[in-house]
Formats: C-alpha cells, sequence, structure tokens
C-alpha cells in the first residue's frame, strides 16, 4: 500500500503533510449539565503522530472522539480538522467505533466492509472499479486477511472482524485515524496484532491516530504522546511526563504509585477502568473509595 | 372421497378459459412483476436495518388508509400511500432504537387494524373488496390503476438505485458510515420513505396481512445461500417475482384468492433456502481460503 490509488484521499495527505496540524482543540471544554467531562483543553496533533487517549470509564474519551467528528458540540471552545472547523464527518477520517460484533446474517463479506470504506459515501450502485478492487485486496492482505476476505463479516471471529474494521478504516489513507479502545475484548495476542497493525499502517500512509484506550501496555512502545483525562483534569505529553507518581496522584487526588517495570506500566491505586489488569489494584482502590 | 377430491381440485384449479382469463389479467401479472422487483429489491435492506416488524406496523396502518379511502369513495391506493407514509415516518422519526422502535409498531398496528375493521364495517361495498385489502386478492387492475403502481414502484426502484451505496453503508454500520460524513439519518428517513410507499402497492395485491411474504421472505430466503451484496438483491427479486407471479397465475384457475399461493411459494423457497444454507454450513464451505503459509494469529 506504498501507492496511492486513490486521487481524493491522497489530497487528504498532502494538506496534511505541510506542518499544519491535522487536529486542533482549542480551549475545548465539554460539560453534560454542570458535570465537566475536561475543561480547556489544547492540542494540536500533527501528521503521523500517536496519541493515546487513556482514562476511566466516563472520564469523556468517547465523548472526544464524538466532538471530533462533529457528533457532539462542545461546551466551549473549537476543533479544527485538517484546518477547518469540525462537520459532521469528514472523508479524511478512518474511524474503529468501540468494538461491536457484525449481526449475524449481515449480507456482506469481508472484502465488502473495506470498500464501503474507501466508496462507501458515494451515491449509486455498488459497482466497483477494477482500480478500487486491487486497491482493496492490498488493504486486506495487508491486515493479514486473503484468507478470509470473501466470508460473510458476521461468521469471522471477534479478532478477525477487528482486523476487517482496521482494514477499512485505513483503506482510504485518511489523514487521521480514531480508534475507540479497539483492543478491549480481544485477547492478549491479537491486542498485540491489532495494534502492531494500526502502527504499522500508520507509518505507511503517514496518518495521525488518536487511540482511545484502557490500558497503555500493548501501546507503550508506539506511542508520541499521551492524553490522561481523570476527574475534569487532564494531562498531555509523553508516557515518561504524564505516567508518573506525582502527576497521577494530583490527578485523582488520591495517592497513586506508578511502577514501569520492563517496558510495561503498572498504575496501583487509580480508580476502576485504569485497566492495567491487576486485580491488587481493584482491592486497593476499594478500600481508598470507602 | 373422490368426488370430494374433485370439487377441492376445482375449486383450486380451473383451467377451462385459462388463455381468456390471462389476456384479463395481463395488468395483474405486469403489477405482480413490478411488486415483486420492489419488494425483492427493497427486502435485503428490511432485513439488515431489521424492520421486518415494522413493515407489519405499516402495512397494518396502510390498511386502515386504504379502507378509509374506500370509506370515502376516493383511490384506495392513495389511501393506503397515505397511511403507510403515516406509519413510517412516526417509525423513522421515533424509533432509533430496535426496542423503541418494535414497542411504537406494537401499539400501532392494532389501533391502524381496528381503524380498518371499523371503516370497513361502515362501508357497504361489494364485500370483495373488504377481504381483498387484508387478505389480497386478484384485483381485475384497470390502466390507471396499473400506471399509478408502476410510476409509485419506478420512484420506490430509483431512489434506492441512488442511495444504494450509502444505504448499504449506513445499514450495517452507521457508525462508521457517520464518521465518513455519509448523512445516515436523512438516508434512513428517505428510506422509510420509500418503504412506505413499497408497502402500500404490495397491500394492493398480496394483502396488509401477507406483505411479509413479498417484503422479507424473498430475501430473508437470499440471504440464507450468499452473503454477496451483489447476488443477495438479485436472488431477492427473482424470487419474490417467482413468489408473486407465479401466484397469480395459479390463483387465476380458482376460487381461491392470491395470497395463499404467493405466501406457500416464498415460503417453499426459503425452506429449500434454508436446507441449501445448512448443508453448506455443516460441509464447512465457508469460502475461506486455506492458506499454505502459517498466518500470524
Ligand atoms: N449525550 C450525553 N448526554 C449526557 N451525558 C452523556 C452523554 N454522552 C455521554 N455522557 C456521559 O458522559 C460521561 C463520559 O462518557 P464517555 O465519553 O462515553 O466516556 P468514556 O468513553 O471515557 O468511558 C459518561 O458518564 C456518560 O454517561
Ligand atoms: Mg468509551
Amino acid at each position: 500500500m506504498t501507492e496511492r490509488a486513490d486521487p481524493a484521499a491522497s489530497a487528504v495527505l498532502e494538506t496534511s503533510k505541510a506542518d499544519t496540524p491535522v487536529l486542533s482543540l482549542r480551549s475545548a471544554t465539554l460539560a453534560y449539565g454542570d458535570r465537566v467531562l475536561w475543561k480547556n483543553l489544547n492540542l494540536d496533533v500533527k501528521p503521523g503522530e500517536f496519541l493515546a487517549v487513556l482514562g476511566s470509564n466516563g472520564t469523556g474519551k468517547t465523548s472526544l472522539l464524538r466532538a471530533i467528528l462533529g457528533q457532539q458540540q462542545l461546551s466551549s471552545g473549537s476543533i479544527e480538522l485538517l484546518g477547518e472547523p469540525v462537520r459532521r464527518g469528514h472523508r479524511g477520517i478512518g474511524y474503529i467505533p468501540q468494538q461491536r460484533l457484525i449481526e449475524q446474517g449481515t449480507p456482506l463479506r469481508a472484502r465488502d466492509l473495506v470498500t464501503l470504506g474507501i466508496n462507501g459515501h458515494r451515491w449509486g450502485l455498488p459497482v466497483t472499479g477494477r482500480r478500487t478492487r486491487q486497491q482493496v485486496d492490498r488493504v486486506l492482505a495487508s491486515v493479514g486477511a486473503t484468507s478470509y476476505a470473501n466470508v460473510p463479516v458476521a461468521t469471522l471471529s471477534g479478532g478477525e472482524q477487528q482486523r476487517i474494521r482496521v482494514g477499512q478504516a485505513i483503506a482510504s489513507n485518511p489523514a487521521l485515524l480514531l480508534c475507540d479502545e479497539p483492543l478491549s475484548s480481544l485477547d492478549l495476542n491479537h491486542q498485540r496484532v491489532v495494534s502492531d497493525l494500526i502502527d504499522e499502517r500508520r507509518r505507511a500512509i503517514g496518518s495521525a491516530v488518536v487511540f482511545v484506550t484502557h490500558d497503555i501496555n500493548p501501546v507503550l512502545d508506539k506511542v508520541d504522546r499521551v492524553l490522561y483525562l481523570a476527574g475534569g483534569r487532564f494531562r498531555i505529553g509523553t508516557p515518561d511526563e504524564v505516567l508518573r507518581s506525582e502527576v497521577l496522584s494530583y490527578m485523582y487526588n488520591t495517592p497513586i504509585e506508578v511502577i514501569r517495570t520492563r517496558g510495561r506500566v503498572a498504575v496501583l491505586g487509580a480508580p476502576e477502568g485504569y485497566g492495567v489488569h491487576d486485580h491488587l489494584e481493584h482491592h486497593i482502590d476499594d478500600r481508598w473509595q470507602r | 372421497m373422490i368426488e370430494m377430491f374433485s370439487a377441492v381440485n376445482a375449486a383450486l384449479f380451473d383451467f377451462t378459459d385459462y388463455g381468456e382469463l390471462l389476456v384479463l389479467v395481463r395488468n395483474s401479472i405486469i403489477a405482480g412483476a413490478v411488486l415483486g422487483i420492489v419488494g425483492g429489491l427493497i427486502g435485503p435492506f428490511v432485513m439488515s436495518r431489521d424492520l421486518a416488524f415494522a413493515v407489519h406496523g405499516i402495512s397494518e396502518l396502510s390498511f386502515a388508509g386504504a379502507a378509509a379511502a374506500l370509506l370515502l369513495g376516493i383511490n384506495v391506493v392513495a389511501g393506503s400511500i397515505g397511511g403507510s407514509l403515516l406509519a413510517a415516518l412516526i417509525i423513522g422519526l421515533l424509533g432509533n432504537r430496535a426496542r423503541e422502535r418494535n414497542s411504537i409498531v406494537g401499539v400501532m398496528m392494532p389501533f391502524g387494524l381496528g381503524l380498518g375493521i371499523l371503516f370497513l364495517a361502515l362501508y357497504e361495498g361489494r364485500a370483495a373488496n373488504k377481504f381483498g385489502l387484508l387478505t389480497g386478492q386478484i384485483v381485475s387492475v384497470d390502466n390507471p390503476q396499473l400506471g399509478l403502481l408502476l410510476v409509485i414502484g419506478a420512484i420506490v426502484v430509483v431512489g434506492l438505485v441512488i442511495m444504494w451505496r450509502p444505504l448499504t453503508f449506513s445499514s450495517v454500520d452507521p457508525d462508521v458510515a457517520r464518521a465518513r460524513a455519509v448523512p445516515v439519518t436523512a438516508i434512513s428517513i428517505t428510506f422509510m420513505v420509500l418503504l412506505g410507499l413499497a408497502t402500500a402497492i404490495s397491500i394492493q395485491i398480496v394483502g396488509a396481512l401477507l406483505v411479509l411474504a413479498l417484503l422479507v421472505t424473498p430475501a430473508a430466503a437470499a440471504m440464507r445461500v450468499t452473503a454477496s451484496p451483489l447476488i443477495t438483491p438479485i436472488l431477492s427479486v427473482v424470487f419474490a417475482v417467482v413468489s408473486v407471479v407465479g401466484g397469480i397465475m395459479l390463483s387465476l384457475g380458482g376460487a381461491l384468492p392470491i395470497s395463499p399461493f404467493v405466501t406457500t411459494i416464498s415460503f417453499t423457497i426459503y425452506l429449500v433456502c434454508r436446507l441449501i444454507g445448512w448443508q453448506r454450513d455443516r460441509s464447512g464451505a465457508s469460502g475461506r481460503r486455506v492458506s499454505t503459509k502459517p498466518v500470524a494469529a
């Protein structure tokens, strides 16, 4: 997939190649009623950058993606995508929704789902030219799905569907890849496969990646910066800058210990959902909550 | 015993003057073919949008509209379209989630049916018309009526063809479609309008209670044997046309209404497709290519 067959998609990439950020939030604040999820968020995501969004359940990670997709109005501030205010959706975006299995009986094969990622927005009958078919074949090969390209998506396993999802999201060479917990409900092996895939693809096509996740460990070696959301506060920086005991203790307003060992991060004492799969943490958490 | 059998046989099939009859009902057969095409094309979307129950609800309100039209002495097709569109828009605007939608349909359906029965009870016209709207009939479709069916059928088909790809996208994968700037909500409302129109014209032939045999069964059958987005609608159209036109032809000879024939043919096709699909699942012919090289995870 080094060549880019779709001129429109490459045009999106060309604009993003210039030093303008792909995504830019200015004093962005989101509150539901008087419950503030995040406030005065300033963030520029550069082309090719890998940003992990961390935070426990309900801290507004999905809401952030929805705001970027123009589906959620900010309470104040602004979001720009490729130098323009966000609209409802954008062709320069590839999106992997929070994992949801495709329903049984859906009349689509794996390759059809990927094809929709390229031309699903175009009016008319689903006739696909040779160029697009070849492009789809390349995408399927790049996500290792060639052998089940013609299998009904609904009959694929969760891990296989997730690969197809990655393929669909990258098929149009998006300038920005939004991934909402793409690793949840995958086993460790598939977590690695899928995160490697996303990383490898963003390097190949230069997309910026906003990667929402519970657990940073599967992507720790790929992440450029982390946006950590907690209790209405946030921190942005490299993993080394953000994933520190002092920083998280301040954010959660409770003693928290961050242990880095053998290339992994363990956070002890963070409220449930930070998601280093460590039972100890939940017990400690229980005690602190009461 | 034999006498009884031949009496039943005569009631079911009396093929004297078949050719003459055929000319007379030429219009019905054209109408049937059009309905088959419309139903076969819209069916896969009804399935993938999980709207089978909604179709049932729409058809009941459509029946009420038709009955009201009969009572008021205005065009029955127009009345039926009015009822359908009202129902389709209510479901489209209020029923975004499946459960919400089902409860709306569940509430609307008996209301529509009751209303329709009331209008029919008040109406003192030919009895044939009464049953026809519910259980179907060989309407001796006259030319203006056929014209109306053709025009509405064409609107539905053209509408579907124009929206086909984004409609597929937003039916199977609405979140991603929305992210890719597909106007999912507008498409959904437009689809409900087309579905309302398709239901309204189907009622004219197969009746309100049996619309599902046309809008759902053929697509469900097709989806048992293929997952190709191209072959599914083609098969579904073939199945629907065979059911309706076959049903009309078979009902010509007898005193029975057309609907039992249509439903029997379409149900048989469905059974056969299920069998084929089951056989295929069992033999493991899933379309997976067996790789010679080991694939990573
Ligand atoms: N449209 C909405 N209206 C009101 N509250 C909402 C809405 N969407 C989400 N919320 C609330 O905002 C919080 C953050 O939700 P979400 O962004 O989904 O969190 P996360 O993805 O980080 O788990 C949750 O408590 C959720 O209940
Ligand atoms: Mg979420």
